[in-house]
């Protein structure tokens, strides 16, 4: 029962970690893996977020096995 | 179609001229391919730059290039099409992005490589990271726009 938590580029330094895994129980939403794998009550605007490899809002919900994903912008190309 | 994200050097004529190679069917049927480069500036927003870091999120960073070019060819006559995407370190003057569509007509070829390259752009999970020239290193936090 675990979800697994990315994070890339610029918010991966900031938070100082690549990946992290969670409990699921008790997680029903996108904002609360923020809340529980960086310890911030707000999930700043800018940041992007996605579930199983598809952007998503903070309030997308999310259960056992998913994989989520926060990053800041994208500048590729 | 064929969608490539690596950390080789991309050479792009004789990339181009292989895969039109491996592809017969292209051959006599396309009146129009238009090649789009994206290449490594030796600059950005007023300092010099000596090389770049490319990150992706692997698996989604293909996904996506896969989506938007699918998106291109719902929308547009196509067809074939090829997005070549660099990751690791890049050095100015590096082909950092490749997109290549082929059409019977030059309008379609057109439209669509400039829609896969501002989606590319604006969709999919790469972040760059620049060395200056004084060594310091600063992430890219926007890029810029694709209209004059």
């Amino acid at each position: 029962m675990s979800i697994e938590v990315k994070f890339f580029a610029s918010l991966r330094e900031r938070v100082g970690k690549p990946s992290d895994s969670i409990d699921a129980n008790g997680v029903t939403t996108v904002l609360e893996v923020w809340q529980q794998t960086v310890g911030e009550p707000s999930l700043d605007p800018h940041i992007l977020a996605a579930v199983n490899m598809e952007y998503v809002s903070a309030d997308h919900a999310v259960c056992d096995g998913d994989e989520v994903a926060f990053f800041p912008p994208v500048t590729g190309g | 179609m064929l969608v490539e994200i690596s950390e080789q050097p991309i050479d792009v004529w004789p990339r181009l001229a292989s895969y039109e190679d491996e592809h017969p069917e292209l051959a006599g049927q396309h009146g129009a391919s238009v090649v789009f480069a994206g290449r490594m500036r030796d600059f950005n927003e007023d300092e010099t730059v000596r090389q770049m870091q490319l990150e992706h999120y692997p698996g989604m960073s293909e996904k996506f290039l896969e989506d938007i070019v699918q998106r291109a060819m719902d929308e547009w006559s196509l067809m074939d099409a090829l997005v070549l995407h660099r990751v690791g370190k890049i050095n100015p003057s590096d082909t950092i992005v490749v997109v290549v569509v082929w059409s019977a007509h030059r309008a379609h070829a057109y439209a669509a490589n400039q829609f896969i390259m501002e989606a590319l752009k604006s969709e999919a999970p790469f972040w760059k990271k620049e060395t200056l020239d004084d060594g310091q290193t600063r992430w890219v936090e926007k890029n810029t726009p694709g209209t004059v």
